[in-house]
């Protein structure tokens, strides 16, 4: 089902495993509903864990289960795919990573929405998860064929700005950064910004309130 | 591209370079830390080897799974225990300095920052909680970010951030009495729309913020996250200035006119450019509710909960989702629904001022009989303050449940949760669904002194009708 095309091992400097995330290849996941925030994504109560290990597991879980508790026709439940079809403001509210990280580890590979709340597109671009727009009647019509036959093809490619859903291809945008993050592999930020922490200490110095304006 | 604001002024001098993303390496001068997203952080750092890089600007304190009530260790709560152990290990481990439960300054993060003086004008804020905007207040720029982002802080002492573009939000004329700075930024949120600021950082500014006490400030700027905005700042003037002198992480006698001639240095200049510019009238501002499930469908308390065909067509489906989950109708009034809990917290409102403005409504009466009312402070410091003052005391006469500092029920990660469908007003953030620790719970938003007016009349009231 899932093919994400990378490169791995460009750079293993620092421990940091780099690689580039050129498209993401699979079928679709349509979540329909402006404003889905991040409490829905990950209930609160399950962050009380020390990892982030378990969090798949948590993926709307309230959403996806009716009062007594059995699964309903939540996407979650229906859809197989690796790529999320969303609307507006998806991803708003809370900055937990948590959320993000239920995405991915219950299977997410890439997100097509009408647009996202930042922390969480920059928590996704830390993980290496493509975030891509598109208009309204765009990401509509892509989560009527993806409704209409779950298996689809979908394919995002991250140096075209282009989303193939079956035959049919769009343009999508994707933030700069993002995009040059996602194709050099270097959405990792930790080793690429350690290589100056030189600078960094010469920035701290400079600021007058770090030595309290001494 | 804004030009010469504080935004762009607190940007230069923060950022370290252009990475080849074309992102900013942007150095935290403050990196306050919690129990919650914190923990994997840490383990990114040991599966790499790596160290806190500047230990000396990063400070931790705790408060989302604390409990209210019963502080005893261990927590009663298993989980909640592991996350302050793991909390009080990695402290220790890499001396960072830690607000716990014995130091008399233990609180939500974005209360204790300001309080301790550790927040101040013209630093850049980091903090693994969207309402890190809170810090924007003191005219410095507070971001939340994620547990990665927390990773690279303590690795680098940085994130990599895009620049924003900067919306100048005017706001004329002056609050009313029995309107608050909570009553304001809802009404933002309901004209901007709550993606209405992504994209943008909010500058507030106008005589009726800067009439605004730090308090109001800090709750407007809390919301900024609410409206979509990455971050939202006042610029800093004299109220900022003495409500930062003599606190304990402040500068100094010797260096406080330094101290202040950087502040003055990095206010937005008088030409200075925006990229949006709007402007609001305080004046015709009445008490806001929200009656939906996000902080964007919200209502003046005269008025009437719209009418699905006078929304927008992009809004209608979640206003019906809303009234289907709130239990309400499109065009009731807001006034009369009844109210089973009442929340009086959160990082929003639960500083010292929201907690006098509260009492000030509740003196001399009691809490409904079928209300549950619970008074949070944000810190043990404001709680110690609260007491001194006498304020618990009439918070404990009117039936109050005066609790312990932390986040409580506004994400309901500890005891404090909503049961069933209860219906709870509250003084926080998020009216999401299941936000508060029940998928079914249902949360109204509004002022500390609409909350406590609703605690005493069972049912949601205009406060102005009580003062």
């Amino acid at each position: 089902m899932s093919d994400t095309d990378t490169d791995t091992e460009i750079d293993k400097n620092d421990n940091d495993s780099r690689k580039s995330v050129r498209r993401v290849t699979g079928t679709g996941v349509p979540l329909r509903g402006d404003d889905i925030d991040t409490d829905q994504i990950v209930p609160a109560r399950f962050l009380k864990e020390v990892t982030f290990e378990n969090m798949g597991n948590y993926a709307f879980y309230d959403a996806r289960r009716d009062d007594d508790g059995e699964l309903n026709d939540h996407p979650f439940n229906v859809y197989n795919g690796n790529i999320l079809v969303v609307n507006d403001n998806f991803g708003c509210g809370s900055s937990r990573e948590h959320a993000p990280q239920a995405l991915m580890r219950w299977g997410i590979e890439g997100i097509i929405g009408e647009s996202f709340a930042e922390i969480f597109a920059d928590n996704c671009s830390s993980l290496g998860i493509p975030t891509v727009t598109a208009d309204h009647e765009t990401v509509d019509e892509i989560q009527s064929t993806v409704e209409d036959d779950p298996e689809t093809p979908i394919e995002i490619r991250i140096q075209d700005e282009t989303v193939t859903v079956g035959d049919e291809t769009v343009d999508v945008g994707i933030e700069p950064s993002l995009k040059e993050a996602l194709l050099e592999g270097i959405w990792d930020t930790t080793a690429l910004m350690k290589s100056n922490l030189d600078e960094v200490r010469e920035t701290y110095e400079e600021l007058p309130y770090t030595s309290n304006f001494d | 591209m804004s030009e010469r604001t504080l935004y762009d002024k607190v940007w230069d001098r923060h950022e370290v370079r252009q990475l080849p993303t074309g992102q900013s390496q942007l150095f935290v001068g403050l990196h306050l830390i919690h129990e919650v997203t914190s923990p994997q952080a840490f383990g990114m750092l040991e599966e790499r080897d790596l160290e806190v890089a500047f230990p000396d600007r990063t400070y931790a304190t705790t408060d989302h799974i604390v409990p209210t009530k019963d502080r005893s260790r261990p927590f009663e709560d298993e989980q909640a225990e592991v996350m302050l152990q793991e909390l009080e290990k990695n402290t220790q481990k890499y001396d960072i300095e830690f607000f716990d439960l014995d130091s008399g300054h233990q609180g939500i993060v974005h209360v204790v920052g300001p309080e301790m003086g550790l927040t101040q004008p013209g630093m850049t804020i980091a903090c693994g909680d969207s309402h890190t905007s809170t810090h924007g207040a003191f005219g410095s720029i507070g971001m939340g970010v994620g547990t990665s982002q927390i990773r690279d802080i303590f690795a680098t002492g940085c994130i990599a951030a895009e620049k924003q573009d900067v919306r100048r939000i005017q706001v004329e004329g002056s609050l009313s009495e029995g309107v608050y700075a909570k009553d304001l930024i809802l009404r933002i949120i309901d004209e901007l729309g709550v993606e209405g600021g992504i994209g943008y950082v909010y500058e507030y500014g106008g005589p009726a913020i800067d009439e605004l006490d730090m308090d109001g400030r800090m709750s407007i700027c809390n919301m900024s996250i609410e409206g979509g905005a990455r971050a939202g700042y006042v610029n800093p003037d004299e109220t900022t200035f003495e409500y930062i002198k003599g606190r304990e992480y402040a500068p100094d006698d010797e260096n406080w006119d330094d101290a202040v001639e950087y502040w003055e240095s990095i206010r937005s200049d008088e030409d200075a450019e925006y990229d949006d510019y709007v402007e609001f009238d305080a004046d015709e501002l009445e008490p806001m509710v929200t009656w939906g499930i996000t902080p964007g469908q919200v209502v003046g308390i005269s008025e009437n909960t719209p009418s699905l065909d006078e929304l927008p067509e992009g809004d209608r489906e979640t206003a019906e989702k809303a009234y289907d989950h709130m239990q309400l109708e499109p065009g009731q009034s807001m006034e009369g629904v009844d109210v089973d809990v009442a929340f009086l917290g959160s990082c929003t409102n639960a500083r010292l001022s929201d907690l006098r403005e509260a009492a000030e409504v509740l003196e001399g009466h009691e809490v409904d009989p079928d209300v549950k009312a619970l008074a949070v402070p944000g810190s043990q410091g404001v709680k110690r303050r609260a007491e001194e003052e006498g304020i618990a005391d009439v918070f404990r006469e009117a039936g109050f449940e005066w609790r312990g500092a932390g986040c409580s029920m506004c994400l309901g990660m500890n005891n404090d949760q909503l049961q069933g469908d209860q219906l709870c007003v509250s003084s926080s953030n998020r009216n999401y669904i299941g936000r508060m620790g029940s998928k079914e719970g249902r949360t109204v938003l509004m002022s500390p002194a609409m909350v406590a007016a609703a605690a005493v009349e069972g049912e949601i009231t205009d406060v102005r009708r009580m003062i």
